[in-house]
């Protein structure tokens, strides 16, 4: 018998740490689908540098979407710090052993792109900004016109997509105390949850928001109509949806395999590793996890969407919202459940 | 320039909790939190038992995880001592320290930053142990340079058997403990 007894009571540490609430899960999974977004933008301009138009749609609505859904994920980061008066120390120095400050530069170099990614649609979006602003209209022209110059924003975006969603798992992959996060699996984990959540949230837009009148043309309704109805006039073509389902099915599939191989991971691992991922397989976090990530937010969407594909249900939104729930809920778990994983000390067996 | 180190007798330890109170009034630790503990650790099948009771603190690890991962560099390691400090006005909350420290030595103070032991570095700086050290009823606890061979820790480390926490987290841990 052992019996471990200690004074320490802090506040979020013990009995168990709890120092992340849901602010960085949110963070963690509106940078995937940001992530996600891109790559998938970023593939739509190579397509337009090619000429084929058809993929307007994706290429030139898609970035101001995510650029507005980054700051809701930047937000939620900010309220998650606890000295929030000195974020901006963060930008006084570069430490290049934390992935907390590479990702801290990286997400500067993203806004960057997605702001110029955005603003080249900007003028056609919002018609009275663009008059007044001839250089966006130059902006937008010339790059848009160029096919060279679109070919390279659209592999920067997917680049930098790629990079982001790698980051967002490991981030959690470095704290050496945590063995649920001792997983580099963890980081392609993220990146394809990702890709399938931003090409989910793409499809839920598509749908929800695409303009069924014209766009008003004044100053105040013509940005708030660039803001929430950036789709364009015209919703996307069917086949293009077709394709975003599509790819949506084979970055679950990989989803899959890689939690998979996460377990696989985990279980043939040391005692610590055994005992973090029992947290999720059949632990406090096993109902969320089984229930909520692989069923309903990967197999469901998968046969769903399998379905819609072969025409034997019509198309719906509940797929790509399934996703999103999925992908919100497989970084709660994995915050969560992390947290509560601890180093089995080596005493401590038998 | 030393590599301060804690070498602490469980033999003599009585865990009267003189070290957390000496730290809390040294240090202006805000109720409710403590930089220092006291750990009883019993092994064994009644009436045969084992009790090791432990003073801990933050480790000042070697190889300190929670430098690693700071991403302002408030979390560093010191020159003088090498021991691991927090510099509050660079610290903007993150806890990512606090999540990579395999001791959960840290936390996070009231006014936002992340605090823990200091081995009272404003007390070496001067020459003088760290508070906890210093009033230690039973003399269990003991301060000095590891690098140096004449000194107090270096001499206990090299007579006594001693054991660290978690030394297969890899950090490096800088408190002993003799059994």
């Amino acid at each position: 018998m052992i019996e471990l007894t200690s004074s320490r009571d802090n506040p979020l540490i013990d009995p168990v740490l709890a120092i992340w609430s849901w602010e960085i899960p949110l963070y963690l999974f509106v940078g995937g689908v940001v992530a996600g977004m891109m790559v998938l933008a970023g593939l739509a301009m190579l397509r337009v540098a090619k000429g084929e138009d058809s993929r307007n749609f994706f290429s030139l609505q898609t970035p101001l979407l995510a650029f507005m859904l980054l700051n809701v994920g930047m937000g939620a980061l900010l309220l998650d710090l606890t000295h929030k008066l000195y974020v901006w120390r963060i930008y006084t120095t570069f430490q290049v052993t934390s992935p907390m400050s590479w990702g801290s530069w990286v997400l500067i170099i993203v806004y960057a792109v997605l702001l110029v990614s955005a603003l080249i649609r900007l003028p056609e979006a919002w018609p009275w900004l663009g008059q007044r602003v001839p250089k966006l209209q130059q902006l937008s022209d010339a790059i848009v016109g160029h096919p060279g110059r679109m070919s390279a924003l659209g592999w920067t975006n997917i680049v930098l997509g790629v990079a982001i969603g790698i980051y967002t798992g490991i981030l959690l992959n470095t704290m050496v105390a945590r063995p649920l996060w001792n997983s580099a699996i963890l980081g392609p984990l993220f990146l394809f949850s990702g890709l399938s959540s931003g090409a989910a949230m793409m499809h839920l837009m598509s749908v929800a928001l695409p303009g069924r009148r014209p766009a008003p043309q004044g100053m105040i309704g013509g940005a708030i109509a660039a803001m929430i109805q950036p789709l364009g006039p015209q919703p996307p073509e069917k086949k293009t949806v077709d394709s975003l389902i599509r790819a949506d099915v084979f970055f679950l599939v990989i989803e899959l395999v890689l939690l998979g191989l996460l377990l696989a991971n985990l279980l043939m691992s040391s005692a610590s590793h055994i005992e973090a991922a029992a947290l999720i397989t059949s632990g406090p976090y096993a109902m969320h996890f089984w229930g909520i990530v692989v069923v309903v937010g990967v197999l469901v969407p998968i046969v769903l969407q399998g379905l819609e594909l072969s025409h034997r249900i019509p198309h719906t939104i509940v797929p790509a919202l399934l996703v999103l729930v999925g992908g919100y809920t497989l970084r709660w778990v994995m915050v969560n459940a992390g947290q509560a994983s601890a180093i089995v000390q080596a005493t401590a067996l038998p | 320039m030393p590599r301060f180190g804690m070498v602490i007798d469980t033999r003599k330890c009585v865990g009267c909790m003189d070290c957390v109170v000496a730290c809390a009034t040294e240090n202006d630790v805000p109720e409710g939190f403590c930089r220092d503990w006291i750990t009883t650790e019993t092994r064994g099948d009644y009436p045969i038992l084992a009790m090791e009771i432990r003073s801990e603190r933050c480790n000042h690890c070697d190889n300190p995880p929670c430098v690693s991962c700071c991403p302002t560099g408030a979390s560093h390691v010191e020159e003088f001592g090498k021991t691991v400090q927090v510099t509050a006005n660079r610290c903007i909350g993150c806890k990512a320290c606090i999540a990579s420290c395999p001791y959960d030595a840290r936390f996070v103070h009231p006014k936002g930053y992340i605090d823990k032991c200091t081995f009272c570095d404003h007390r070496t700086k001067e020459g003088l142990d760290p508070a906890c050290v210093s009033v230690c009823p039973t003399h269990c606890m003991h301060f000095g340079d590891l690098d140096d061979p004449k000194s107090k820790v270096s001499d206990l480390l090299r007579t006594r058997k001693y054991h660290t926490i978690m030394p297969e987290a890899g950090t490096k841990p800088r408190v002993f403990f003799l059994i």
